[in-house]
C-alpha cells in the first residue's frame, strides 16, 4: 500500500506549489548533474537523479505514488542520454518496491533505509549493466562494483541535501 | 520509527480505487518503458529525433562550464608537477634526446617517402575535416563510455564519422542533434577499431573495456607481439577510420593480447575534429553486414 494514499485529497490539492514542485524539480536537477562538464575515463560518479528519487521516497513516503517514477525516469533518460526507457521502466518499479517494503517492515531506522537504498542502487546499476550487455557494450561485471559502492556511500550526502530542501519546501 | 498502523487508505472507496488506479498507471508505465527499452536495444538509431532534440537542449549546460572545470583540472596537474620537478626534469631530458634522434630519422624517412610517392604517382588524399568542436561532457554515471561534442548536424556531422583530437583517435559519432552530438569513445565496449602495431605493422583489433582502457587482440595467432610502451595506429581497414591515426599505447600485457590506454584522453583534450568517413562505400558494406552497435 502506498502511503501517498494516506494524504487526503484535500491536503494534496491545497499543498502550495513550492511544496509540490520542489521534490520534482530537485530530482530533475539531480538528473541534470550528469551534464556537469566532467569528462572522465571511467564510471566514477553516482547516478544523482536516482539517488535523489530514493532520498525523497524514503524521507517523505506520502508525496509520490509509484506512477511519478514514469515521468521522472523518462526525463532522466532523455537528460542523461542513457538507453531510452530504462529509467521509465525501472523507477516506478523501484517506487513500487518501496511501497512493498513499507508494508513488510516492522521497524525502520536510518540503517534500514540506507540498506533499502543500497539494494535499489545495486539493482539499478545491474540493470544498467544488463542493458549495456544486451546492446553488446558491457564490460566485465567487476567494473560495476566500484560504481555501486561509490553510489551507496554517496547516498547519505544526497539524503542530507534532500532533508534541507524538505525543510525549506515546508517553510520550516 | 514504527510504521503507521493502518494499511488501507481509510474506508473511503474513492481513496481505495484511486490507489488501485495509481498502480495500474504505474504498471502501464513500466510496460511502456520496457517497450521503449526493447526498441532502443534492437534499433539504437531509432527515436533519433527525440534523442537528438534532448541532446540539443542539454548540451549547452556542460558547454558553458567546461572551461572552468578544465582550469581546475589543469591546476591540480600543475601542482603535482611541482612536487615531481626534479625527477620529471631528468626523465624529460632523457626523452628529449631520444626523440631528437627519432625525429631526424623520421624526417629522413618522410623525405624519402615523398620522393617515392612522387615516383609512383600516388596522390595523397589531403586530410579532410568536417568540423571541429569541444568535448563538453561524458557519461560518468553509466557503464557506457560516451561523450558529448559541441557540434551537430547543422555543422555537417553525420552518424558514424570518426572523431579525433590532436593526440589521437577519440571515437566516432553515435547520434546527432542539430547543435551537439554524442561520441562513442574508443574505450566503450561497443567500439571496435582495426589497428596496426607501429613497430612491425602487425594487424590487431582494439576493443574498449569500459574503464578508460582498451584491449588489443592480434589477428594472427601466435606469439604475443606487444611490448609495454608500444603504440598502435588505425589501419584503415573497414573504411570508417583513416589509416595512421594514433589510437593507444600498451600499458601491460594480457594472456593473448595487451591492455592499452588511449592516447587522446577526452578529459584533457579541449578540441576534437570530426572527419568524414574514410571510404563511405566500404563503410556502408561493413555496416550492412554487421549488426548495429
Amino acid at each position: 500500500m502506498s502511503r501517498s494514499a494516506l494524504a487526503s485529497r484535500y491536503q494534496q490539492r491545497t499543498a502550495p506549489y513550492r511544496a509540490r514542485l520542489v521534490p520534482i524539480v530537485s530530482t530533475i536537477l539531480a538528473s541534470c548533474l550528469a551534464l556537469l562538464p566532467i569528462v572522465s575515463a571511467g564510471q566514477m560518479l553516482p547516478n544523482f537523479g536516482l539517488l535523489a528519487l530514493l532520498a525523497w521516497r524514503l524521507l517523505r513516503p506520502e508525496i509520490w505514488s509509484a506512477q511519478m517514477g514514469i515521468g521522472l525516469g523518462l526525463a532522466h533518460d532523455l537528460i542523461t542520454g542513457g538507453p531510452l526507457g530504462l529509467g521509465m521502466a525501472l523507477w516506478p518499479l523501484l517506487l513500487m518496491f518501496f511501497d512493498f517494503a513499507d508494508n513488510r517492515l516492522q521497524w525502520r531506522d536510518h540503517w534500514i533505509e540506507w540498506l533499502l537504498a543500497a539494494f535499489a542502487i545495486a539493482l539499478a546499476s545491474l540493470a544498467d549493466w544488463k542493458v549495456a550487455d544486451l546492446m553488446r557494450a558491457a564490460g566485465p561485471l567487476s567494473n560495476v562494483v566500484p560504481h555501486i559502492l561509490i553510489s551507496i556511500l554517496f547516498f547519505p550526502a544526497v539524503l542530507r541535501v534532500v532533508v534541507m530542501l524538505d525543510r525549506w519546501r515546508l517553510g520550516r | 520509527m514504527a510504521p503507521p498502523p493502518n494499511r488501507r487508505p481509510g474506508y473511503s472507496r474513492r481513496a481505495q480505487y484511486g490507489l488501485f488506479i495509481g498502480y495500474l498507471i504505474a504498471v502501464a508505465g513500466v510496460l511502456g518503458g520496457l517497450l521503449l527499452l526493447a526498441a532502443s536495444i534492437v534499433d539504437p538509431g531509432g527515436l533519433s529525433a527525440v534523442r537528438g532534440a534532448a541532446l540539443d537542449v542539454t548540451a549547452p549546460v556542460p558547454g558553458a562550464g567546461r572551461g572552468v572545470v578544465q582550469t581546475f583540472q589543469n591546476a591540480v596537474g600543475t601542482m603535482g608537477n611541482y612536487f615531481e620537478a626534479g625527477s620529471q626534469n631528468e626523465t624529460l631530458r632523457r626523452e628529449r634526446d631520444l626523440l631528437r634522434r627519432q625525429l631526424i630519422a623520421a624526417r629522413a624517412a618522410s623525405i624519402e617517402n615523398r620522393q617515392l610517392k612522387r615516383l609512383l604517382d600516388i596522390s595523397r588524399k589531403s586530410p579532410r575535416v568536417v568540423t571541429s568542436g569541444r568535448i563538453v561532457g561524458s557519461s560518468f554515471d553509466s557503464s557506457r563510455r560516451l561523450a558529448v561534442l559541441s557540434a551537430g548536424s547543422s555543422d555537417g556531422v553525420r552518424v558514424g564519422q570518426p572523431v579525433r583530437a590532436p593526440d589521437g583517435l577519440v571515437g566516432r559519432i553515435l547520434e546527432t542533434g542539430r547543435f551537439a552530438s554524442r561520441v562513442l569513445l574508443v574505450s566503450d565496449r561497443a567500439n571496435v577499431v582495426p589497428v596496426t602495431l607501429l613497430r612491425g605493422g602487425i594487424a590487431a583489433l582494439s576493443t574498449g573495456r569500459g574503464d578508460g582502457t582498451v584491449e588489443l587482440k592480434p589477428l594472427q595467432v601466435g606469439r604475443n607481439p606487444f611490448r609495454p610502451g608500444d603504440i598502435v595506429v588505425t589501419s584503415g581497414t573497414g573504411g570508417i577510420y583513416a589509416p595512421n591515426v594514433a589510437v593507444a599505447y600498451v600499458v601491460k600485457l594480457a594472456d593473448d593480447g595487451a591492455i592499452a590506454r588511449p592516447l587522446a584522453d577526452p578529459a584533457t583534450a579541449q578540441f576534437a575534429i570530426v572527419e568524414p568517413i574514410f571510404e563511405p562505400t566500404a563503410a556502408d558494406l561493413v555496416s550492412e553486414g554487421a549488426p548495429a552497435p
